[in-house]
């Protein structure tokens, strides 16, 4: 009870009625129903009207832009100029569809190229078993997805000899595979790597919980750039003798720590939400503390944090953006570097580059948040029955 | 609580031995590894480089540098201050973009409920560095040319390399007038205080937003106008034309602009989420009650529902104002010098003094993280410490 | 004495392959069993006979110096360079294998014996001459230049007074910029950019009056605006940047071997011997000194550890130094890049080559 409240002074006692308010205003039939919702007062109406506006200017431009007025065959940047074309250009799709190889492999030897294809069908098919809840032993999806899939991902990519596989320098990699190839080390590596640490923070040993909270808390307080220039210049350094380390892999190495960081405080939240009742039973039943944790208490863990790892991965992808700053032919740099061809220099080219690179990572963010989302609502349903 | 099985103890006590035994070995490892290579590359590990002369100059800077006499340490300055001048900017773009956008996510009208989500999820869902390579070229696209600049009489231009408007100087007896500004500034405060005072005890407060402003504007004004009487106005720089370019005056530039729309618009949409989440917890009946006493919609927002969220609000958005904090590094990409752009890209490139640049430049953040965490505990406490 | 791992024992490529060194790095850096066997370092030559074909470092990407095509068939000068090599040792300009090298890698990478000599526009200074490496022959004399649009009218640096100036910044680049504007009185504006995109984009937008780098790559940035003929390059440089290729310290043979590939190349365009004419000139050599360097009198080719039809080889295959200029960079060329300071030294430039005797 808040003590003002019994002090005389402050204490309020209305001592004449006000005016009754007007009755609300009958809502019924949808023209009452929009006038209710849309136009309220004049403010609403006014942003109502404004929103209104922006779209019916919006919407159609759009449409025009990336439909009606682009442009969808040509061999150079001339068939997307308004003077040769004679009429106002919108998007420059041929300007893709020219350079869509490049875009998804860099330079990558085009014959060759079917193994960054077999590469992304494996994975595909390795995500689509992951993602499919409904999925036939999702385990051994998880064991072909973290295990298979990199081992067969190295030897396809990098090459080997021995195999009659081709070596491909790193150097020569780009665009789609390269984001893909950061990315996903980042997450494969960072997932068990988050995982320990987040353990190792609620460890008993105080030398561990030190250990894990200094190393998740100094990755969190630093910008992945630093770590990336950090890797770039620092970790050569550190390695005995003439080693040198390939430059694709120190980028990796920088970004499997910095997300290895924030995985951990994902399952750190999923650890805490697990009652301690549960480790008590277990403990109880005659389990190990380690079986207790691998057996009981990591996989309820691990099932509610799906959505926090699919955030994490939607944050890493948007991230993998940066390493283009150290070097990396990652998607937006390969698009960059394409706009930048004189055979395709137009006023459109450059807008089409970046209103594709947008509709290019909006269509997996958000496709990646909505299944996370969907994940979160069926976890949620389970909790209620 | 100590473990009832007591004969593991020392095998805890061993494990945990030998991994700081490992741990030491290992940073022992690296570091020889590193001195020795430095050695043969006749770099001298410490810090002494700061004090060498830098030779660079700098786009945009808060505190005068020059070439000539500049050190590195000026230049790490010259980076640091540019950042913190870039996040602090953004925060409070970001934070009152964020406030309205989450409260319009909340509101009534569903247009502008779809607009708000729209926005969102149109902002959240791109990479920041694609962003700001777009905020960029618009910046530069729909401003006029260097040769022909848009502008305002003699007073202010506006083109391609910037916004440039005058600057007035507030050294020696000029420094009257940010003087008096903090006076309003201090006297507001008082106001608030008193305000607070008068509503508890029930007494109907004055008006306060209007008073305020006379305060903090019409201070500085009076002293303006009275220095200027007394025969010492304010030295004015004002911006003239040169043979490229505006020169003199105070230049806003494209990179800055771009990064500050950019890291503000990216982060609002977050910042919305994180006011969406707060307002959803706090829960219907604070609004029936608020709307039964007769508050009006925005009066309940304000005085009844907002309060309580903050309390959900604060921790959240704690850690996006880091966000945004690190986030403003990416400037390397836009030509803007911030402590990355300047430190971490010239001076390393230039000293090769990759262990002590990295370590220093990490630390500032690591500091700017702690600072930032600890001003936000503090209001977070006073927050939800308010609903005892 | 600097340890030189054994090269014999390595793979051509060094570098750890990307995984392995992965899981070293998420292991924070486990000690690696150090090989510390200090091997002598004047084997070059030997070993890359043994192995069949030459490791060359060269640039990711530079027009006109070395510039990988869809197929990944490389070209340019400082490719080139690479193929006489592999062309006077193995009588095969093929027989060379190219590893991208960025500018922060690439001293590691010939330090490491991951590649036998860098070919990569790197510019001969003292400190890179003591610390890291050989330069045996300067392939082409570069400067820091200024690219600007034709309409500003201007001739000289000089006019660049209170301009602003667009820089690719990590190199040095800006210090050369700020010691001539500041030594003359000058001022100017700058923005840096980590980038050679970004640069360009903000020059050709109007953020900048000039675009500022080494020249040898401005005429490949022309060629990358809109309008490349609304663009000059100045002729005045602010800067010298001699480009070098490197070698390993301690390796005399190999460090003589490609210093004078080079000054055959430019011996044989003194001499008038090109790939045009080569087999013509050996089957009729009109004097003692096209004899010379055609391997017909004297045992030269020997003294390098090569047959005596060296020159001859080079020549053949991949031209001399005038052949592969005007293939790469001269007027033939989109990138149109003067000879200059790149003439021949009686012609008014400064390649100058040794005479073989």
């Amino acid at each position: 009870m808040n003590p003002d409240t019994m002090n005389p002074d402050k204490r309020f006692v209305r001592e004449s009625m006000i005016p009754p308010a007007p009755p609300p205003r009958r809502i019924s039939g949808p023209l009452a129903r929009i006038r209710a919702t849309l136009f309220p007062d004049l403010a609403n109406g006014l942003v109502t009207l404004a929103i209104l506006a922006a779209l019916v200017w919006l919407v159609p431009a759009a449409f025009r832009f990336l439909v009606v007025e682009a442009v969808w065959t040509g061999a150079s940047g001339e068939a997307c100029r308004p003077e040769v074309v004679g009429h106002p250009v919108g998007a420059c799709w041929a300007f893709i569809g020219d350079k869509i190889n490049y875009l998804a492999y860099g330079s990558y030897p085009t014959a060759e190229r079917w193994r960054p294809n077999l590469f992304f069908g494996l994975l595909a098919f390795g995500v689509a078993w992951m993602l499919w809840l409904g999925a036939p032993k999702r385990t051994w999806g998880a064991v072909y997805l973290f295990l298979v899939v990199p081992v067969l991902a190295y030897v396809l990519l990098a090459g080997a000899p021995a195999l009659g596989l081709v070596s491909v320098a790193t150097a020569l990699w780009g665009g789609l595979l390269v984001t893909v190839v950061v990315s996903g080390v980042g997450i494969v590596a960072a997932l068990p790597l988050g995982i320990l640490l987040a353990l190792g923070r609620r460890s008993d040993w105080p030398v561990v919980r030190i250990l894990c909270i200094g190393f998740i808390e100094f990755w969190r307080g630093v910008p992945l750039i630093t770590v990336l220039f950090m890797a770039n210049v620092m970790l050569p350094l550190f390695l005995p003798g003439d080693l040198t380390v390939d430059r694709l892999v120190r980028p990796l190495v920088g970004i499997a720590l910095f997300a290895s960081a924030y995985m951990a405080e994902v399952v750190r939240g999923g650890l805490q939400a697990i009652p301690a009742g549960q480790r008590q039973a277990a403990l109880a039943l005659g389990l190990t503390p380690f079986q207790a944790t691998r057996a009981v208490v990591l996989p309820q863990a691990l099932k509610i944090v799906v959505p926090g790892i699919v955030n994490t991965l939607i944050g890493l992808f948007k991230d993998t953006t940066l390493v283009a700053i150290v070097g990396l032919a990652d998607f937006v740099r390969v698009l960059e570097a394409a706009r930048a061809d004189p055979r395709w220099s137009a006023p459109a080219v450059p807008v089409t580059a970046y209103v594709f690179a947008a509709l290019f990572y909006f269509a997996v963010c958000f496709g990646m948040a909505r299944y996370a989302g969907f994940i979160e609502r069926r976890l949620a349903a389970g909790a209620v029955r | 609580m100590p473990d009832p099985r007591t004969p593991l103890r020392w095998r805890a006590l061993a494990v945990q031995a030998l991994l700081i035994l490992a741990l030491a070995a290992l940073a022992y490892l690296a570091a020889s590894n590193a001195a020795q290579k430095l050695a043969r590359q006749g770099i001298v590990a410490g810090f002494g480089f700061l004090g060498r002369p830098a030779g660079f100059d700098i786009g945009q800077s808060l505190i005068p540098y020059a070439a000539a006499t500049a050190t590195y340490l000026d230049a790490f300055l010259v980076g640091l201050l540019n950042t913190l001048l870039v996040s602090g900017l953004a925060i409070g773009i970001a934070t009152g973009l964020g406030f309205a956008v989450g409260i319009a996510r909340r509101a009534e009208n569903p247009l502008l409920r779809a607009f708000a989500a729209a926005y969102v999820e149109l902002f959240r869902n791109l990479p920041l560095l694609l962003q700001l390579l777009v905020w960029y070229v618009a910046v530069r696209v729909a401003l006029p040319p260097a040769s022909d600049p848009a502008a305002l009489g003699q007073a202010a231009f506006l083109s391609q390399r910037g916004l440039f408007l005058p600057r007035p100087d507030f050294w020696g007896s000029a420094a009257a007038v940010p003087l008096a500004f903090g006076i309003g500034l201090a006297a507001v405060w008082l106001l608030v205080q008193a305000r607070g005072r008068a509503v508890a005890l029930g007494k109907k407060p004055g008006p306060v937003l209007s008073l305020s402003a006379l305060l903090c504007l019409g201070l500085p004004a009076l002293a303006w106008i009275g220095l200027a009487l007394a025969g010492h106005p304010v030295p004015v720089a004002w911006p003239v034309r040169g043979p490229y370019d505006i020169e003199g005056g105070l230049a806003v530039r494209p990179e800055f602009a771009a990064l500050l729309i950019g890291l503000s618009t990216y982060s609002a949409a977050f910042i919305a989420e994180i006011v969406r989440a707060g307002l959803d917890s706090v829960a219907q009946g604070q609004r029936e009650a608020a709307a039964a006493l007769s508050l009006s919609r925005a009066q309940a927002l304000r005085l009844v529902v907002l309060p309580q969220a903050m309390r959900v609000i604060v921790p959240p958005l704690t850690s996006q104002y880091l966000n945004i904090t690190k986030n403003s590094s990416l400037a390397v990409l836009i030509g803007y010098p911030d402590l990355v752009h300047v430190f971490m890209g010239t001076v390393l490139n230039q000293t090769n003094q990759a262990v002590e640049v990295v370590s220093l430049t990490m630390a500032v953040y690591l500091t700017l993280s702690l600072v930032t965490a600890l001003v936000m505990n503090r209001y977070n406490a006073r927050v939800a410490g308010s609903r005892a | 004495m600097r340890v030189v791992r054994p090269q014999a024992a390595l793979p051509p490529k060094a570098a750890l392959p990307p995984k392995a060194a992965l899981l070293l790095g998420l292991a924070l850096l486990v000690p690696l069993p150090a090989s510390a066997e200090p091997a002598p370092a004047e084997r070059t030559l030997a070993q890359v006979k043994a192995r069949g074909h030459l490791v060359c470092g060269v640039s990711p990407g530079v027009a006109g110096f070395s510039v990988p095509d869809g197929q990944g068939r490389w070209t340019g000068l400082d490719v080139d360079f690479c193929r006489a090599l592999a062309a006077a040792i193995f009588d095969d300009p093929q027989a060379v294998r190219f590893i991208p090298q960025s500018s922060a890698a690439r001293f590691t990478a010939l330090q490491s014996g991951e590649i036998d000599v860098l070919a990569r526009n790197t510019t001969w200074t003292l400190s890179r001459d003591t610390a890291a490496m050989n330069f045996p022959a300067i392939t082409f004399y570069d400067g820091q230049g200024f690219l600007v649009r034709k309409s500003l009218g201007i001739t000289a640096v000089k006019g660049l007074d209170r301009a602003t100036i667009c820089l690719q910044q990590g190199t040095t680049t800006e210090l050369n910029l700020a010691d001539w504007f500041r030594t003359r009185g000058l001022t100017y504006r700058v923005v840096t950019f980590a980038n050679s995109e970004q640069t360009l984009g903000a020059y050709e937008s109007g953020r900048c009056d000039a675009y500022s780098t080494d020249q040898s790559s401005l005429y490949g940035e022309r060629l990358k605006t809109a309008h490349p003929d609304e663009h000059v390059i100045l002729e005045e440089a602010i800067s010298k940047e001699p480009f070098a290729p490197g070698v390993r310290q301690g390796d005399d043979q190999w460090r003589d071997l490609v210093a004078w590939t080079h000054y055959a190349m430019l011996d044989a365009e003194e001499a008038g011997i090109g790939q045009a004419n080569v087999a013509r000139m050996r089957d009729d050599a009109p004097s003692p000194d096209v004899r010379r360097i055609l391997g017909l009198e004297g045992a030269y080719g020997e003294r390098l550890g090569l047959t005596a039809d060296w020159v001859f080889r080079i020549v053949r295959h991949v031209g001399n130094y005038g052949d592969s200029f005007a293939r790469n960079l001269g007027d033939a060329t989109p990138l149109k890049i003067p000879r200059g300071r790149n003439a021949l030294w009686n012609q008014g430039g400064l390649q100058y080559g040794p005479p073989i005797r």
